[in-house]
């Protein structure tokens, strides 16, 4: 089909987990007859195994549809698959700057989650239009009505001709692209202007090096072109350039203003390819970069270590493997005294930081045992100086620290009101000051609090769904430093202090977590030869102690008629499951008991 | 060297229900096997000091079948000829014939004297009968007579063990061996839940054995071996060379042998050891006796590992074993290791650390 900027409607979709958002991108996809029927997988857009999984979607992606609507005329469909979740903030912020338009979907029976809220307001802010639509109408406990007029109360955008759909069932799909095609605006742009295009995503190709995902805002790029990568300030040659199909990407060799496509140019390194940087002409470029580019900052820290110290040049492969994918991951070696070496690590967010641990194991087949996770805290020492501390190996000695500070975060709880009481202990908990409550209708609530960053590193997402039935829904968003009464916690076994076990904790909380982190270790590290003394310290202060017996019984008593192999190998079988643990000093500690200090909500 | 003679009979009444050992209940095979286990005695052609019948059940042999085995082979004076006797396969009659072979130490396996936990064992015998077999023993002129006792058996009590061994010192016994019993994945034992759940744990099973080590060495009974007493030079010579890494030759289906530089173990294939001129040997381990596994056998022996046989890691290996001896768990002498009772209850794991200290 030849360009048309008229006919080109760029958008994505918003939804929370599990309304549905890769459903109906999948439902789009067959309507449209970008992919044959036979070739449907179920979560087309979802491509790695984790995202299938859980449901979620980690990077962005992008595909091109043609779709011909009911008055005849013919549409490119360009559909920007955003990530849902907070810590990829950014990152969906840079997909909806692609966009014009934004199709939310809500769950008829379970209405707006925070999540959705959080991106629903980011689409507006970038001046979006919203196309809302009504998804799971096939469901006993559906009220499309009641979900509707919560949007327009809620959001304040009109709902009242909201498509309702049943994604899964395939009912009235058709309507939701009617609705793209007349109410998201085409792209505007200046196809004659220099070449300006937002990179909203990129990947590594082990064939064609950095792949890079563009919106073309003014401009054109064709195959042969120098480009510039402004905020990077590199410059390349367009090996080859196009729009993406559902299964693969389509070298159409040039892509106009309005276009959303591909551009690969021979890049090696990802970390060129910054998501928000600007590509423009080398030869005759823009005279502005496209508005909104940041630098990614990690937010949580935690150290992580190869459970069999022989795999750190497997782990460090790894890492860098995963971090041509994604920028946002950092790493850096550091060497714990009780882990050896491993890598200080930093992540967007708690969900990132899964991911990764996850996708290492997984993809790279690796054994981890990984830190508590910790934030960035402010010191300010006692001679002026203010020092940022990431890893509580790192944290200054009480004497010098004149004031310290700790990130704080703007919470915000959707739940249904019956609720309201356990989240509000559940934050008071984990040092939240409450700001506001608001009635989204009679059943639901919105609820604002300030929280430590700290707080909810470990396992506030749990312990906030086990209270809630797992009906509430969480966002945050970084605000500022607050000062904090904090304490670096030690944790000993058998008298030597194990580093990888330390963490900073406020002091009001630090007895009952030190209690409660000895009880998890006595639970988790098996009875050895002799006696292993587990004490939770604050400075040299004792302020917890469990103790693991010694063990009583480990012996192969019988020896039948001379079978000196069996007893060998026995041993050895033996000798094979305790190089499964962790040797601290004299004491042999599972991988597990670093894992069941990380989960001490119960 | 002389050498230990190991000879397997596979056959068994009935099968114990915590045995996974190779046995046949097909006692219609023993003429055979018999004369399989000659052909190959005669075919090593060595000389033994010491003899063991094991099983299975060698008391399901007769006498005249005994000693037929026996005479192929080459057997010093002053040998030690032991053999496993079950307690009702052997009535006066029998063990008056059996005097007359050249067998002269016999292990009876009594395992409790306590019906409740001989029945739950599943073991033929009462305690009565027990008791009646040894006294018929010593009637009958045996005087090395040994008795295998178990220890955290299903129901058993420190009350009840001690019962037993109490009334086991008043029998004419020389020797006693004290096995914890151990849970084969696959045996009926296994799988009985309900009676699973009545075994002591692991720290009631130390004190058992704990308190069957006092009371055996309150009796005479001195520990030579993790699982065996003994009146003074009584101790099991047959034994002893497993744990001394002296060789012996195994005779029969499953059976284990470590033979001129080379441990084999036989197929536990009946049919196959039957037609075969000779049996099969299937090498387990080519090079035996490293110093981890002299080590390994030695510390299971009261008079421990002699020291000077580590030459250049006995440093290495007294710095690994210091903790140990402040824990109590073994004693360190001018030239050797040895385990306490409390260290041998904890063996594998001191092994493993003093091995890998070398």
């Amino acid at each position: 089909m030849s360009y048309n900027k008229e006919n080109i409607r760029n958008f994505c979709i918003i939804a929370h987990i599990d309304h549905g958002k890769s459903t109906l991108a999948d439902r789009i996809l067959e309507l449209t007859s970008t992919v044959a029927k036979r070739d449907m997988e179920e979560q087309l857009l979802d491509n790695m195994d984790i995202e299938r999984e859980r449901g979620i979607t980690i990077k962005a992606r992008a595909v091109r549809l043609l779709y011909t609507a009911e008055d005849g005329s013919e549409y490119v469909f360009n559909l920007i698959d955003t990530p849902g979740h907070v810590d990829f903030n950014y990152e969906v912020s840079r997909s909806l700057a692609a966009c014009e338009g934004a199709v939310l979907v809500v769950d008829a029976s379970q209405g707006i989650e925070a999540q959705t809220l959080a991106n629903t307001y980011l689409a507006i802010e970038h001046d979006l239009e919203i196309v809302p639509v009504v998804n799971k109408i096939d469901l006993p406990s559906a009220d499309p009505e009641r979900v509707c007029s919560e949007v327009e109360n809620v959001i304040g955008i009109p709902a009242e001709d909201a498509p309702r759909i049943s994604a899964k069932m395939g009912t009235n799909v058709r309507a939701v692209l009617e609705k793209i095609a007349a109410e998201i605006p085409a792209p505007k742009g200046d196809e004659n202007a220099p070449l300006k295009a937002l990179i909203f995503d990129s990947y590594y190709d082990s064939y064609k090096g950095v792949i890079i995902y563009v919106r073309v805002t003014d401009g054109s790029v064709k195959i042969g072109q120098r480009i510039r990568l402004m905020a990077a300030g590199a410059e390349f040659d367009v090996v080859e350039t196009g729009y993406m199909g559902a299964t693969e990407l389509v070298n159409a060799g040039e892509l106009h203003a309005g276009e959303v496509g591909y551009i690969a140019a021979s890049i090696k390194s990802i970390g060129d390819t910054k998501v928000g940087d600007t590509v423009t002409d080398a030869e005759n470029p823009c005279t502005e970069a496209l508005p909104g580019y940041r630098e990614v900052n990690p937010m949580v820290f935690s150290g992580i270590y190869p459970a069999d110290g022989a795999k750190y040049g497997d782990l460090r492969d790894a890492l860098e493997k995963l971090r041509l994918n994604d920028a946002s991951l950092s790493f850096e070696p550091e060497t714990s005294a009780a882990l050896g070496f491993g890598f200080r690590c930093g992540f967007l967010g708690l969900l990132h930081m899964e991911i990764i641990q996850e996708r290492l194991e997984r993809e790279y087949n690796l054994d981890l045992i990984t830190t508590a996770p910790s934030v960035i805290f402010k010191i300010k020492l006692t001679n002026g100086e203010i020092v940022y501390i990431d890893n509580p190996s790192n944290y200054p000695d009480n004497a010098v620290i004149a004031e310290a500070y700790e990130p704080m975060v703007k919470a915000s709880i959707l739940s249904p009101s019956e609720y309201v009481g356990n989240i509000m202990d559940l934050c008071q908990d984990r040092r939240g000051v409450f700001k506001n409550m608001t009635y989204l209708d009679e059943t639901r609530v919105e609820m604002h609090y300030d929280l430590p960053l700290n707080e909810i590193v470990y396992d506030f997402f749990d312990a906030l769904k086990s209270r809630t039935r797992g009906y509430a829904s969480f966002d945050y968003e970084l605000s500022d430093y607050a000062p904090s009464k904090l304490v670096k916690l030690d944790v000993l076994l058998n008298g030597d202090i194990v580093d990888a076990l330390s963490f900073i904790v406020h002091t009001d909380k630090a007895y009952a977590r030190a209690r409660k982190i000895a009880e998890k270790l006595k639970d988790n590290i098996p009875r050895q030869l002799f006696e292993v003394p587990i004490q939770a310290a604050i400075g040299g202060k004792i302020i917890a102690r469990e103790t693991v017996k010694a063990m009583r019984k480990d012996v192969l008593a019988k020896c039948y008629g001379g079978d000196i192999t069996r007893k060998k190998k026995l041993l050895e079988k033996q000798k094979e499951g305790k190089k499964r643990m962790r040797q601290l000093g004299t004491v042999e500690v599972p991988q597990e008991a670093f894992m069941a200090v990380l989960k001490l909500d119960e | 060297m002389n050498k230990g003679l190991y000879i397997h009979i596979p056959f068994c009444q009935r099968k114990c229900r915590y045995c996974d050992f190779f046995s046949v209940t097909d006692l219609t095979l023993a003429e055979d096997y018999i004369k399989a286990l000659i052909r190959n005695i005669k075919a090593y052609g060595e000389t033994f000091n010491t003899v063991y019948f094991g099983g299975g059940t060698p008391s399901l042999l007769t006498a005249g079948q005994i000693y037929d085995i026996l005479s192929a082979a080459n057997i010093t004076t002053n040998a030690e000829i032991s053999m496993e006797c079950n307690p009702n396969s052997a009535d006066k009659k029998y063990l008056s014939e059996l005097r007359t072979t050249e067998v002269n130490r016999l292990s009876f396996g009594i395992q409790s004297l306590n019906d409740n936990e001989l029945h739950a064992l599943g073991r033929l015998h009462n305690s009565a009968e027990a008791i009646a077999a040894v006294q018929n023993a010593h009637a009958a002129g045996f005087e090395n007579i040994s008795a295998d006792l178990m220890l955290a058996t299903p129901g058993q009590t420190m009350n009840s063990l001690n019962d037993t061994i109490e009334r086991l010192c008043q029998l004419p016994l020389t020797h006693i061996s004290a096995y914890m019993l151990k849970i084969e994945t696959g045996t009926p034992l296994a799988a009985d839940e309900k009676l699973l759940q009545t075994l002591p744990d692991d720290d009631e099973e130390a004190e058992m054995y704990l308190l069957t080590v006092n009371l055996l060495k309150e009796k005479g009974f001195a520990q030579y071996e993790i699982s065996n007493f003994a009146k003074a030079e009584h101790e099991c010579r047959h034994n002893l060379k497993y744990w001394h890494c002296e060789e012996y030759l195994g005779i029969g289906t499953g059976a284990h042998s470590y033979l001129n530089g080379v441990r084999f173990e036989v197929p536990k294939n009946m049919e196959d050891f039957l037609k075969s001129e000779r049996q099969q040997e299937v090498i387990t381990d080519s090079v035996p006796g490293s110093l981890s596994e002299r080590l390994m056998l030695a510390l299971r022996l009261s008079e421990g590992f002699p020291i000077s046989e580590a030459e250049e890691y006995a440093n290495k290996l007294i710095s690994a074993a210091a903790p140990m001896e402040k824990a109590g768990l073994l004693k360190i002498s001018e030239d050797r290791i040895a385990l306490t009772p409390e260290g041998f209850l904890v063996s594998n794991e001191i092994i493993l650390r003093l091995t890998e200290s070398i």
